[in-house]
């Protein structure tokens, strides 16, 4: 049993100097992670910051004014041109001037005051269906609120209904404090796969696995030995992720550590498995690295990272079973930001497990049985 | 006439190394050719990988919501109340699920089996009557996009189903006072449907992959493997083994390059509004562009672990995140914006976004084209200057 231990200690501290010891692979293992977590940090957002319009205003009333008034008093919209007439629309929109651009027609103010429904024509660059679709929400909320100001100021009562709508963990509604939990684990994800998916095929390339395998070694043991340091290097990384996101971004961790960092372990080795896996069915390094960034990328567009899993259609939901990474996002989102125990995620830790189960020993087999 | 014969020899020189050149690169481009062509893990990535991502995104990737699953407690069962919620029934995004406790439908958020809950409190038909009635929504704001889409649609079903039961019980109307109402047009994308929007960036993540990614990973190896000194002791020239290298990798990049456009033109319905060949044109400046910064890397790296990993740091991430691939970069603050422009992949993204959905903008296109001009000639220029050091 000491033996053993002795055994896969001494194989895991070869791989970690392996790794270490080029001073240009200790920086890429590290300083990635921190510029990627403040880059993606303040680049993810699908929320509307910054919206450049252009008013065509033909009615030239104080109606107008106020309602655009209104509109900038957000900080968000910006008037970036104001046109005189209707050919000058395509023209804002289509260079990319304008996100939007709002019309008053001529009788704008005179059919509000007789009484009648007025229209405000919005013109949206669709080019981004989801900064478009943000900005004609906000300018209907803003319709919305000076209607009943309106209503109330002309003689009208407190409208009947009264919706009281509130966001449950992301009061803000805020991308990034979806974005930066999950990024705990996909930026993490990224190089313990490569890292792992080389560790095998470089050796192989090399000729130095043969060596390994004739070594008093079984082949369980250099599995084990060989999946160790990307694991602990995966969780220095998620580590650093999760500081940024706790101390920089104030994003609140409402959950426990503990949950959180036996969940990840779950993930990390669920990861270097289907890592390990990759490296033994390869032939040389450059296959191992091409074939795990094959997998890595639909592994990250369906996991839930970019889009919802849930707006997926259902054979593609059904996929991402078979997706370590869904479920990691899924549970490190819900400890992290509705603070909920193991009980309530255990079962994103079986899926995990499942793939880790299956992998490892696989990856395990293949070291005697494909050789190349 | 000495002159005149010199000038001949000259000539004939010219248009002998000229052939030697010729033969050279047919040479080398056709191992280049063969050695793709023999690993198979190269050929995935360049054409299976595209048609992968392209299904992906075209079926798999939208921020569009449709039938959201929505908690509806109903604490009051009159026939009032059931008439407040009867909308969300006919809303083809949300899909209603009726309840009669508040406990089961927080257990249900929890369990993100549901993404909202409305609740209409038990006096709610008395209140309604007396012109103060309130309906309570929430959202799981964890996946926050989607849950701001799915608000704005409660609040909006609810506020007019609302309002059409207080005109009918006799509360105040809005008859004779007047309001503004907001008419969208969209612009570009009139089937407002994310997938117009994410197919043409995946055009760049696709050349970029191409470009970049595997030039980087297969010029690395021949450094890594010591054939690059063979090939410099040989009589080719650092610019026919550089063009060797780019020759093989650019059909590869173009054949992905039409295949996006041809699914994503016929499978999924994405227009091609401006012309074709000036997207074509933008297409092959790109994947110039790609192709210097591949070859950049490995020359700088010189070994496959950093070339890979610098490639995936530089290009591809760059394209995913900052280029505005999937992200507004008119949302991002201004440091992050000016980053953000700093990769080619951006400049391309504004300039094959604007081509297939809204048309030739000619100012935007000789802007974004001459941008693209430089950083190839910037990022090629560049490999060749370190290719030659190197050889000494």
């Amino acid at each position: 049993m000491f033996a053993l231990l002795h055994r896969i200690l001494i194989l895991c501290r070869k791989e970690l100097l392996a790794i270490l010891k080029d001073p240009s692979s200790r920086i890429v293992l590290i300083m990635p992670v921190f510029i990627q977590s403040f880059l993606f940090g303040y680049a993810a957002t699908y929320d509307l910051n910054n919206a450049p319009y252009a008013v065509l205003d033909q009615s030239r009333s104080a109606v107008s004014t106020e309602l655009i008034a209104k509109l900038e008093s957000g900080g968000v919209f910006h008037r970036v041109a104001n046109l005189t007439s209707e050919h000058e629309i395509a023209e804002a929109i289509d260079s990319g001037e304008a996100l939007l651009v709002l019309q008053f027609g001529q009788t704008f103010e005179q059919d509000l005051y007789a009484g009648k429904e007025t229209d405000l024509q919005v013109i949206l660059d669709a080019r981004n269906s989801n900064s478009a679709g943000s900005a004609a929400a906000y300018i209907a909320a803003i319709v919305a609120s000076f209607n009943q100001e309106w209503r109330l100021s002309h003689g009208g009562g407190e409208p009947a209904l009264r919706i009281e709508s509130r966001a449950w963990y992301n009061p803000n509604l805020e991308t990034r404090w979806y974005f930066m939990p999950s990024m705990i684990a996909s930026l993490a994800f990224l190089q313990t796969l490569m890292l792992t998916a080389l560790s095998v095929a470089r050796e192989r390339e090399q000729g130095t696995f043969d060596q390994l395998l004739v070594t008093p070694m079984s082949p369980t043991e250099i599995m084990i030995g060989k999946a160790i340091p990307p694991i602990m290097i995966g969780l220095v990384q998620s580590t650093i992720v999760m500081m940024v996101t706790m101390h920089w971004f104030d994003v609140p961790m409402a959950g426990s550590f503990v949950t959180l960092y036996l969940g990840l372990i779950f993930f990390m080795v669920s990861s270097v498995g289907v890592g390990l896996a990759i490296s033994a069915l390869s032939a040389n390094m450059q296959q191992a690295m091409l074939y795990a960034f094959m997998l890595m990328m639909p592994l990250m567009l369906l996991s839930g990272l970019a889009t919802p899993v849930r707006n997926m259609p259902m054979p593609i939901q059904i996929l991402t079973y078979a997706n370590p990474l869904r479920f990691a996002i899924d549970m490190i989102q819900r400890v992290y930001l509705e603070g909920v125990s193991l009980l309530t995620v255990w079962h994103d830790l079986v899926p995990l497990f499942v793939i880790a189960a299956l992998t490892l020993p696989w990856a395990a087999w293949l070291f005697r049985h494909r050789l190349v | 006439m000495p002159e005149s014969a010199s000038a001949l020899a000259r000539h004939d020189q010219q248009r002998h190394s000229f052939r030697a050149f010729a033969r050279r690169l047919f040479a080398l481009t056709r191992k280049e050719v063969r050695q793709l062509l023999r690993d198979k893990s190269n050929l995935s990535i360049g054409l299976l990988l595209p048609v992968i991502l392209m299904l992906i995104f075209g079926y798999g990737l939208s921020l569009d919501v449709k039938n959201a699953p929505i908690a509806v407690v109903m604490d009051d069962s009159s026939p009032t109340a059931m008439e407040a919620v009867v909308g969300l029934q006919l809303s083809p995004f949300l899909s209603p699920v009726m309840l009669t406790s508040m406990q089961k439908a927080e257990a249900m958020m929890l369990a993100r089996q549901v993404d909202g809950i409305v609740r209409v409190p038990s006096n709610y038909s008395s209140d309604l009557a007396a012109g103060h009635a309130s309906i309570q929504v929430v959202v799981h704001g964890a996946e926050a996009s989607r849950a701001s889409i799915i608000l704005n649609y409660l609040t909006a079903t609810l506020a007019q189903q609302g309002s059409r039961s207080v005109d009918r019980i006799g509360g105040i109307s809005q008859g004779g006072l007047g309001y503004i109402n907001v008419e969208s047009r969209l612009w570009f994308n009139e089937s407002n449907t994310s997938t117009w929007y994410l197919v043409p960036g995946l055009i760049v993540l696709i050349i970029t992959l191409v470009g970049a990614f595997l030039t980087a990973l297969v010029m690395a190896r021949e450094w890594e493997r010591g054939t690059f000194e063979a090939l410099f002791v040989s009589p080719v020239k650092p610019v026919e083994i550089l063009l060797a290298k780019i020759i093989p990798y650019f059909c590869v990049g173009i054949i992905g390059l039409t295949m996006c456009l041809v699914t994503a033109h016929f499978l999924f319905g994405v227009p091609i509004k401006g012309s074709l060949p000036i997207l074509l044109f933008a297409s092959v400046l790109y994947l110039l562009v790609a192709l210097g910064i591949g070859l950049l890397i490995s020359s700088v790296t010189k070994n496959q672990f950093m070339a890979s990993q610098v490639s995936l740091l530089v290009s591809l991430l760059p394209v995913f995140m900052l280029s505005g691939f999937m992200f507004d970069l008119r949302n991002v603050p201004m440091v992050i914006n000016i980053i953000g422009h700093l990769f080619p992949a951006t400049h391309f993204m504004i300039l094959i976004k604007s081509l297939m959905l809204a048309g030739n903008v000619w100012p935007q296109i000789i802007l974004e084209c001459s941008i693209l001009i430089a950083y190839a000639v910037i990022f090629i220029g560049l490999a060749r200057v370190v290719t030659r050091k190197r050889l000494d």
